[in-house]
């Protein structure tokens, strides 16, 4: 269980959240809606670890464990997983190279053993296959050339192969036309499970067609304002953000 | 390099301990009874005695500071038994047998070297031996491309040369398997000198790769003054790679002066981590037209080392081709020098020249002096340069942690890529594979 109490952060002295309190149980699907400059951006880094942000008041407790104290390497081996809005280029490491040495560090962590290279080909190969992706991007430089849709489409693919405890999906939406958007969340429909919670922000409600979640959150001005189910995102989607105090839509 | 280097009157300070021990050691050195050689000498010696050591008042030596050197005084070193080698470095697979010369502290040492696998007609000696059963050889190329007259280290050299490889590969043969040459410096309780000299001699046509492994087994401080003179003849290929990794005592000098005829080419790669402060000189001359090179490196220094690469590309002929690609990762309080001359000479048409070099900071207090110059007399011709210093991208950091890899893997990953593309220039798979994985040793033994 993830649960986030009174979270306060600043950026360059400036306060961009302003007290979150949200729960997520195991299994459970939240997504987070705002307009832009709202924090939702700033929240799913701050989850996953980026320096650069103050925590001026507040906590994460991420399974009984202050996430907060948490080198990013530990959140990831202990299953916090942020797919990137926009994924990082890697010049000169090997998409494979880059996935099997995580895949390893987590396995590491876990106890697990680490993986040969012939058991990890296998089960990358099952994975890129079920995504739709080519083996050439396998053996390209990380995220260096892609589309848009082929890095988000990368990002499923780490999701996939690290299989993560919670994941935070980050304007996932964004630069995907409709069929690579539907690939996309095909992928992280896969990975829903009892065990496995999510965090899907986005500014659009079209990525919730695919991705359906169990409770959807308003961030305005770095506070959630308002909560409910799915049918949230729809009224949203008819309305906007204006009620919400945002003074654009777009 | 037109800089001129003043005679100051009575001999310098810093020359004096070593004038002293030449005039004192000159009966003794191989050769000491051939007339031409003697002179040779003789010519280093007084060139020495009259400039010194270089200062920073030098223009090319202007970041490169030998102060260190005046308080020690180095000795000739003297032949010492091979105690401690066990195992010597190779780009070869583990048990794999291939030509190879072996030099402790500047002397050959034959039990450990071999020639077998060599074609026939190749010639891979000694320089002393040379000296002995060829000299005539010698004399035709000894002293012919590296000229004392603007080089301190080069006269100093020239006056103590002593031993060295020689390889000579006829017209129109080609060596497959790599020629290793093994450096090795014991440096005992004494600071010792060696002043290596090389001659590599590729006819007409003829085809050949040389590794130089340049090791320390010692902790002790050393001066290693390295000259080499590179003959590649008309449709000739000569590789030529270098890995230097000596003690972090130690001072590393080399000055590697390559000709190429026409349809020839030179290929220069150093790979530097050794030594307290290194300078390695590249001066590739393409005397022939159509002809080309590629003189690149990877340097990797930390702690308080210091470490040079200038390099000069002289165009003498049209349709010349050169290519440079350095790249270094500096760290801690390390600094580094990269000074690339490309000289094209009227009437040297068509000239394709490329210069990068790429610097990674990998501290606050690391620093990267870069000069590139061209000096071109000829107006149909295409020359680029560029330097660059950078630090290690954060967000590429952030992804990789935040994928689970440890900041310390994550950091050695973003190194290891970034030289890649230098180590990338080798052509040679063997050693490229080796120098990568001497690249990666480097970043994992922090």
């Amino acid at each position: 269980m993830i649960e986030i109490k009174n979270l306060h952060a600043t950026v360059d002295g400036k306060e961009i959240l302003r007290g979150i309190d949200l729960t997520i149980r195991p299994g459970e699907v939240h997504a987070i809606m705002g307009p832009n400059g709202a924090g939702k951006s700033t929240l799913s880094y701050l989850l996953a670890g980026r320096e650069g942000y103050e925590i001026t008041e507040g906590s994460v407790t991420y399974y009984g464990k202050d996430l907060l104290e948490m080198e990013p390497e530990e959140r990831a081996a202990e299953g916090v997983f942020l797919a990137f809005q926009y994924p990082v280029e890697i010049p000169g490491v090997a998409n494979t190279t880059f996935l099997k040495v995580a895949l390893n560090a987590l396995r590491k962590h876990r106890g697990e053993k680490e993986l040969d290279a012939m058991q990890f080909l296998k089960l990358v190969r099952e994975k890129t296959k079920a995504l739709g992706m080519s083996d050439d991007m396998l053996k390209r430089a990380v995220n260096v050339g892609f589309s848009g849709g082929e890095k988000k489409r990368n990002e499923s693919l780490q999701m996939a192969v690290l299989e993560p405890k919670f994941a935070i999906l980050d304007e996932t939406d964004s630069g995907l036309d409709i069929d690579a958007l539907r690939i996309v969340a095909e992928g992280v429909n896969a990975l829903r499970s009892p065990e496995r919670s999510m965090l899907v922000i986005t500014h659009y409600q079209r990525l919730l067609d695919y991705i359906v979640p169990d409770h959807v959150h308003v961030l305005a001005a770095g506070r959630i304002v308002r909560s409910g189910g799915k049918e949230l995102a729809v009224e949203l989607e008819k309305n906007g953000y204006r009620d919400f105090g945002a003074n654009e839509a777009a | 390099m037109t800089t001129t280097f003043s005679a100051r009157g009575a001999a310098p300070e810093t020359a004096r301990p070593y004038i002293e021990q030449f005039d004192r050691l000159q009966g003794e050195l191989p050769g000491a009874g051939l007339a031409w050689l003697a002179e040779l000498r003789r010519q280093g010696r007084d060139r020495f005695a009259e400039i010194g050591f270089p200062t920073v008042r030098n223009e090319t030596w202007k970041y490169t500071n030998l102060r260190a050197l005046d308080k020690l005084s180095f000795e000739p070193a003297s032949p010492t038994p091979r105690a401690g080698i066990d195992t010597l470095p190779t780009v070869r697979p583990a048990g794999a047998q291939g030509p190879r010369l072996v030099f402790i502290d500047g002397r050959f040492h034959a039990e450990l070297s071999s020639t077998a696998g060599l074609p026939e007609g190749v010639e891979l000696l000694s320089l002393a031996d040379a000296l002995r059963t060829k000299p005539d050889f010698v004399a035709e190329h000894l002293g012919r491309l590296a000229q004392p007259d603007d080089l301190p280290l080069v006269a100093l050299n020239t006056a103590f040369l002593t031993d060295g490889p020689l390889l000579h590969v006829p017209q129109g043969v080609a060596v497959e398997q790599p020629v290793e040459i093994v450096h090795v410096t014991l440096a005992g309780d004494r600071p010792s000198a060696v002043h290596p000299r090389t001659l590599i001699v590729a006819g007409t046509g003829a085809r050949v790769t040389v590794v130089e492994h340049h090791v320390g087994f010692g902790t002790g401080a050393d001066l290693a003054n390295h000259v080499a003179e590179v003959f590649v003849a008309d449709e000739a290929t000569v590789r030529h790679y270098k890995v230097q990794r000596e003690g972090t005592e130690s001072f590393h000098f080399s000055h590697a002066a390559a000709t190429v005829g026409t349809n020839g080419h030179y290929d220069n790669f150093i790979l530097t981590t050794g030594a307290r402060l290194s300078r390695n000189e590249v001066r590739s001359t393409l005397a022939g037209t159509d002809s080309s090179t590629h003189v690149s490196g990877a340097y990797m220094v930390r702690g308080g080392q210091h470490c040079d690469t200038s390099t000069f590309i002289d165009h003498a002929q049209p349709n010349g081709t050169s290519r440079e690609v350095y790249k270094g990762a500096i760290d801690d309080t390390a600094r580094a020098v990269f000074q690339g001359k490309i000289l094209v000479r009227p009437g040297a048409q068509k000239t394709d020249g490329y210069q990068i070099n790429r610097a990674l900071l990998l501290s606050d207090n690391a620093e990267i002096d870069s000069k590139p110059e061209l000096e071109i007399y000829a107006d149909d011709v295409k020359c680029s340069h560029g330097a660059t210093i950078g630090e290690l991208d954060e967000d590429a950091l952030f992804y990789m942690r935040a994928r689970g890899i440890e900041k310390d893997q994550a950091r050695s990953l973003l190194i290891g890529a970034f030289l890649a593309e230098a180590i990338e220039e080798i052509a040679d798979e063997t050693v490229r594979e080796a120098f990568q994985e001497i690249a990666s040793g480097w970043m994992a033994s922090r």
